[in-house]
């Protein structure tokens, strides 16, 4: 425990250190304020807006907080991968880990400590981005978004799925390789999502198969519906007309299959780690 | 207790079809300075990386301070500075010291007093402060010897240690060796500076191909002595006639060399060459030079990298 904890002070120590943390920082403010702006002015116009009803302006506005949390979700998917694709191989490549290994610590606690470092900074930028739209909204317009707690932790779940991968793969992959397997399962799982979502519109049943089966081999697209499901009004869900709306709803043992799939994953990472020549 | 730090029997590994270290036997005994010699490829690194638990054999036995390889617990007792070392260059030096103190599970109190004691010795003292990135090659280098020596390790392995130092920088390399020999630590070095090896080592192992194939003393001393010679004419049949008086000659920058058995030969061998008209313009006997045993180990046609 001792040797996982070490690493992960480490590793967030880095993470200050190359000013990847202020980084985020500046540009999750950044993001915030826009989102702020705008938000004003089309709360604004919305409010303004005299022929829409009440229902209306309610779905407009959480029309736009969904666009903010699919961006965040976007975001969060691009910072769990591009912060971990090295911390393994990079460190591998260059040799720093010869000395790191030839320590009396567990090489599973090196690629351990590595992952919860990340996963924290990950929940941190999660929660300061969505902290800040969800505030914004609240205090601009009074509206905030159901279930925002599961929500949220849906989000957070499908970042943990690309983050694990991705620490993961560095124990095998070069970097590079790495970030291109990683987010090419990103690309099939928003393909395969999309598929589901047409298929069970249209009513085709194979679709929907093809789209179930891309989500338990990557089921990071999935955990985006749900937490879309989840923070939505159910007069917008029931409408069925924005973009944010899901055909096909991930069930509860998709939630579990997702848990089950970061720790076998995490597990398949220590593994190829404990194999790996340094 | 043994007296054994090192035990390895037929260590063999393979990466895909290229084989590495092919057939490796050797030992290396409590306190002494050991020198593992052979040029690139030869399996040298890989055989350090193996005993470390780096790199897992493919086949053959091994132990490290009595223990398997791979022991975590062991590793605890044992020291490490790579060819190329490399670290975060985020770090201050005493950050990294630290961190790797952590890493030994040193506790923090005794940590620090060791790290300011290393940073002293390996004279980094007043660059502790400055982050690695700063650092010159021969003070990373200094650094990662200083990391290697956190723990006041059994046995201390260095690759390479003195590539990238200047003249200071290796005999810094030098003493601390010195030291170490002095403590009772058992020192395994790879390296391909010959004179590095000569002056500290107590003993050599030449690995060509993956395999041991000569252990040579160097506190002992050989049996062998090998003359220099520089006369005129060097005719085909006086370079003949050293032969048989001496093992076989062989040029090396306008001089011919020549092993002998006993330092009795080399009176013989002047009066041989007077006696036939040569003129002698040089006659000078030593030890043969380890860089000679190397290149004769080796063959001509594998020189040190």
């Amino acid at each position: 425990m001792n040797g996982i904890l070490t690493i992960a002070r480490l590793t967030l120590y880095e993470a200050r250190q190359r000013r990847i943390l202020l980084a985020m920082l500046l540009c999750g403010v950044t993001f915030v304020v826009l989102f702020a702006i705008g938000f004003y002015f089309i709360g604004k116009d919305v409010r303004g807006n005299a022929s829409a009803s009440f229902v209306q302006k309610q779905m407009l506005l959480n029309f736009f907080i969904m666009a903010g949390l699919y961006a965040i979700n976007f975001m969060s998917i691009m910072t769990a991968v591009l912060m971990s694709v090295d911390t393994l191989s990079g460190e591998i490549g260059s040799g720093v880990m010869q000395t790191v290994a030839a320590k009396p610590i567990h090489r599973s606690a090196i690629v351990l400590g590595k992952w919860l470092a990340h996963a924290l900074v990950l929940a941190g930028y999660l929660l300061l981005l969505s902290g800040g739209v969800l505030a914004v909204a609240r205090s601009l317009s009074g509206v905030t978004p159901p279930n925002v707690v599961e929500g949220l932790a849906f989000i957070y779940l499908g970042g943990l799925v690309l983050l694990s991968l991705s620490v993961a793969g560095g124990a095998r992959f070069s970097t590079i390789t790495n970030g291109v397997v990683v987010f090419g399962l990103y690309g099939l799982a928003f393909v395969g999502g999309w598929i589901e979502q047409v298929g069970a519109m249209t009513g085709n049943a194979v679709t929907r198969q093809i789209g179930t089966i891309v989500s338990l081999l990557m089921p990071s697209d999935s955990m985006w519906r749900l937490a879309a499901w989840h923070l939505q009004p159910s007069f917008s869900r029931d409408l069925q007309m924005t973009p944010f709306f899901s055909g096909s709803v991930p069930s509860g043992a998709m939630v579990i299959w997702t848990v089950g799939y970061v720790a076998v994953t995490l597990v398949l990472g220590l593994w190829l780690f404990r194999r790996r020549g340094l | 207790m043994s007296d054994r730090v090192i035990e390895t029997r037929g260590l063999r590994k393979q990466f895909g079809r290229k084989l590495a270290v092919a057939d490796l036997s050797l030992s290396v005994g409590r306190g002494e300075v050991f020198g593992f010699l052979g040029p690139n490829g030869a399996g040298k690194t890989t055989s350090l990386k193996m005993l470390l638990g780096l790199v897992e054999p493919t086949a053959g036995t091994a132990t490290v301070l009595g223990a398997p390889l791979g022991n975590r617990s062991i590793r605890a007792r044992l020291g490490f500075l790579p060819e190329h070392f490399r670290f975060h260059d985020w770090l201050t030096g005493r950050e990294l010291l630290r961190f790797h103190g952590e890493l030994l599970g040193i506790r923090r109190a005794a940590l620090d007093e060791r790290i300011d004691r290393l940073l002293e010795r390996v004279d980094l003292l007043d660059a502790a402060p400055r982050k690695l990135r700063e650092y010159s090659k021969g003070m990373l280098q200094r650094i990662g010897l200083a990391q290697a020596l956190l723990n006041d390790p059994e046995v201390v392995f260095l690759d390479e240690p003195t590539s990238g130092l200047d003249p200071l920088g290796r005999l810094l390399v030098r003493d601390i060796i010195r030291d170490l020999k002095a403590r009772g630590t058992a020192v395994f070095l790879n390296s391909h500076l010959l004179g590095e090896v000569e002056a500290t080592c107590d003993r050599v192992v030449f690995v060509k191909q993956g395999r041991a194939i000569r252990s040579l003393s160097l506190s002992a001393g050989g049996e062998d002595f090998e003359v220099e010679l520089r006369f005129t004419p060097m005719s085909a049949e006086l370079l003949e006639g050293l032969g048989r008086l001496g093992g076989s000659p062989a040029h090396y920058d306008g001089a011919v060399r020549l092993r002998v058995r006993s330092e009795e030969s080399i009176p013989e061998i002047a009066r041989w060459l007077v006696e036939r008209g040569a003129r002698i313009y040089r006659l000078e006997s030593r030890r043969p030079s380890l860089e000679s045993t190397f290149l004769e180990v080796m063959g001509q046609d594998q020189r040190p990298g």
